[in-house]
């Protein structure tokens, strides 16, 4: 099925390959580098990217760990409940979250880097109950019953053995927050303020602001440099700290009353600090000058603020554009990642070079994505960027891995044997490929396009670069009014926040839905 | 001298142990026998700490432990699958322990050396514990519950999964290391000859236990 192939990987090309060599191109000379490094403001962007991403990986791990290990170890009612609302966060677009805490944060919160840091923890928490929880889960409950009749107290049983034993995990969610935080976009552009950025977002200001294409390049070649050591030596910390042990299975039902107690302590508070930011969120956009309205949801459709007054933003226009691109970069990327999947299925070795093809617009940045088709599509036959459907397509290009990754599964569990007693029994190969894999799809292509949908909806990294004014997204449009001054356009931001957030929310619930009936039926 | 004295036990509300009692004496080994699910291996951990009785008191050597913590009851444990602790070498799991209780280095090394001998391990100190053979793994794990000396030593089907000729010698192994170290021993078993090899006596869990 070699040619099936051929469209992704012409996709990537055009689409990825390209600007990325013209990125390249622009760095490479040794002016912009020092230019670059020694202009004001890029030692600060690189000072604060690194140690707010140290502060909020260090945090998250922290204040994950009670909910990760009560999660992981106990059953109870509303577990599952539970577990889904520590993970929505997670899942929800950058925009949204850095509105929600600005609407729950004190005015002289905004633009510290604690606001930045609180909003990155709350975002990343699922990260460390996710991947922690699943290993503590399977950690035998014999193992430690051992370590206590050999007398060491809970707390030594901690540190000697299960930190230990959940390194690996540890190592894991570390690297993954560190990596998101590192390069944060949304959360910092609006919570950050003027005096803090991240390097993410000095390469936006670069670009779009100063014009300054040659400064925006060489950060985000800096910032790739760096995610990649990171990656290289979270890998090999992670292979080290390995240790194999027969998994366990221990959930159980808290049985004194204090352990019935401290679970319901730990699920309370982690589950209010969760939804606390969207509830006031929501609030706030009912909330003006003269008390509760409902003004702000009225004029979402209205361009004017008075007669004759534009806010140059228009609020219900952005939700029919970010729903048309959702739809666009949803189709292409299913197309895309569905042949890509089903290639790298069928030609095994082959495959996992264009599955690492893949695997690179996900470890470049989103805003790296964006300048990169910002300066390549700008000149001849090939500027795109008036184009409307730029935007969708570099949401897409950020989408497919995640597509290819919950197709994989899947299709490589079908294997040859399948196809081969199926031609055993009388198909034909093209038959019995597509009887026993083709068709074997639906299901989990319902859920990655939930998926691809729900990275549409929220991106905005990308979207910076490639929007253009009358087409503004949701994420844009909600940066927009938060940057106008009063109390209307702000409550108005919460309310699209709101309704961004409910949309994204819908489609990961329908996504997640798809996925666990799968597994049940698997 | 460990003594159960009438303790019930349930899980969600079905009963696993009802007014299950035992005693023994310092020295004794006593084999506790019975079908599966009669609930062997919760009165073991009744008697570790690992599990509270819904009714009933556990005593050691004249004080009342029931509501100690395990880790301060010094009694040793030994599964199974051995649950040996896969990150550390075979002398850090022997010596983990004393470690635990805060003895030096000199200490430590000394004790775990003298146990590789007792267990017939000599110069399997710095293995890993991946790399051991099912009998090698289960000389370990009773070497690590040794360590401590503790008071009573609890077994929970420790010759389990070996081919029946390493079995039979373990078993006499196990005998003559119980009757040389430790003060008292309870061990949970399905095989009447392993029982008859290793214990002093034998209880029926389910039938008259005194």
């Amino acid at each position: 099925m070699p040619a099936l192939g051929a469209l992704p990987i012409a996709g990537l090309a055009v689409f990825y390959a390209w600007p990325f060599a013209t990125l390249l191109g622009r760095v490479l000379r040794p002016s912009s580098i020092g230019d670059t490094l020694h202009s004001p403001g890029i030692g600060r962007a690189i000072w604060f990217t690194c140690w707010q991403a140290l502060v909020s990986t260090v945090l998250t791990m922290a204040v994950g760990f009670a909910p990760a290990y009560v999660l992981a170890r106990y059953r109870f009612r509303g577990r599952r409940a539970a577990l889904a609302i520590v993970t929505v966060p997670f899942m929800l677009p950058t925009v949204v979250v850095g509105a929600a805490f600005l609407a729950l944060l004190p005015d002289g919160w905004h633009g510290t880097a604690a606001a930045v840091v609180l909003a990155h923890v709350f975002f990343n928490v699922a990260v460390m109950v996710r991947l922690v929880g699943a290993m503590w889960a399977v950690l035998p409950t014999d193992l430690t019953a051992v370590a206590r009749t050999l007398g060491a107290s809970p707390g030594q049983v901690l540190r000697h053995v299960v930190l230990p034993l959940l390194r690996p995990a540890l190592y894991a969610a570390a690297s993954v927050v560190f990596i998101f935080t590192f390069t944060s976009f949304g959360v910092v552009k609006l919570l950050g303020g003027a005096k803090h950025s991240t390097i993410e977002v000095e390469i936006a200001r670069r670009a779009t602001q100063l014009g300054d294409i040659d400064g925006a390049a060489v950060l985000s070649v800096v910032q790739l440099i760096v995610l990649a050591v990171v990656v290289w030596w979270s890998a090999r910390w992670q292979r080290r700290a390995q240790h194999t042990f027969t998994a366990g299975h221990s959930t159980r039902r808290p049985r004194s009353r204090s352990e019935r107690r401290g679970v319901a302590l730990v699920m309370a508070i982690t589950v209010a600090a969760m939804v606390a930011p969207i509830a006031v969120m929501t609030a706030r956009s009912f909330r003006t000058s003269s008390g509760w309205s409902l003004t702000p949801w009225r004029t979402l459709g209205a361009n004017e603020v008075r007669p004759g007054i534009s806010l140059g933003v228009d609020p219900l226009g952005s939700l029919a554009v970010s729903l048309r691109y959702a739809a666009l970069a949803t189709v292409i990327s299913v197309v895309f990642g569905g042949l890509a999947a089903l290639t790298i299925a069928s030609a095994r070795r082959h495959g996992r070079l264009l599955d690492a093809g893949l695997l690179l617009p996900l470890g470049t940045s989103a805003v790296t994505i964006g300048l990169g088709m910002l300066i390549t599509f700008d000149t001849g036959p090939f500027d795109w960027r008036a184009a409307w459907w730029l935007p969708p397509v570099g949401h897409a290009l950020v989408a497919i891995p995640f597509v290819v990754r919950s197709l994989l599964p899947t299709l490589s569990s079908i294997g040859a044997d399948q196809r081969l007693a199926a031609v055993t029994l009388g198909a034909s190969p093209l038959r019995a490929w597509w009887e026993v894999e083709v068709r074997r799809l639906p299901a989990p292509l319902l859920s990655a396009a939930g998926f691809a949908a729900a990275i549409s909806l929220g991106e905005f990294g990308a979207t910076t670069f490639l929007t253009r004014s009358g087409r503004d997204s949701m994420p844009i449009a909600i940066d927009r009014l938060l940057g106008r001054t009063g109390a209307v356009p702000h409550a108005q931001a919460f309310a699209l926040a709101t309704v961004l957030f409910v949309l994204t929310a819908a489609v990961v619930a329908v996504a997640d839905r798809q996925e666990a009936d799968d597994a049940r039926r698997a | 001298m460990l003594d159960v004295r009438d303790v019930s036990l349930s899980f969600d509300g079905h009963p696993v142990l009802q007014r299950a009692a035992l005693q023994v004496p310092t020295g004794d080994v006593v084999a506790l026998l019975g079908p599966s699910g009669a609930g062997k291996s919760s009165l073991l951990r009744v008697i570790a700490g690992l599990l509270v009785p819904d009714t009933g008191t556990v005593w050691l050597d004249g004080r009342e432990v029931t509501h100690v913590p395990p880790h301060q009851r010094h009694i040793g444990l030994m599964f199974q699958n051995e649950q040996l602790f896969p990150h550390l070498d075979v002398a850090a799991n022997i010596g983990f322990g004393l470690r635990m209780q805060g003895a030096t280095k000199t200490a430590i090394a000394t004790r775990v050396e003298e146990l590789l001998t007792v267990v017939g391990l000599q110069g399997f100190g710095q293995r890993r514990v991946a790399h051991l053979s099912g009998g090698e793994a289960k000389r370990v794990a009773l070497a690590r519950a040794l360590a401590p000396r503790p008071a009573v030593l609890l077994l929970d089907e420790p010759l389990t999964g070996l081919d029946r000729e390493l079995h039979d010698r373990l078993a006499l192994d196990l005998a003559s290391i119980l009757r040389s170290t430790v003060t008292a021993a309870v061990l949970v078993t399905h095989d009447h000859d392993e029982a008859a090899t290793v214990a002093d006596r034998t209880v029926v869990l389910g039938a008259d236990m005194t």
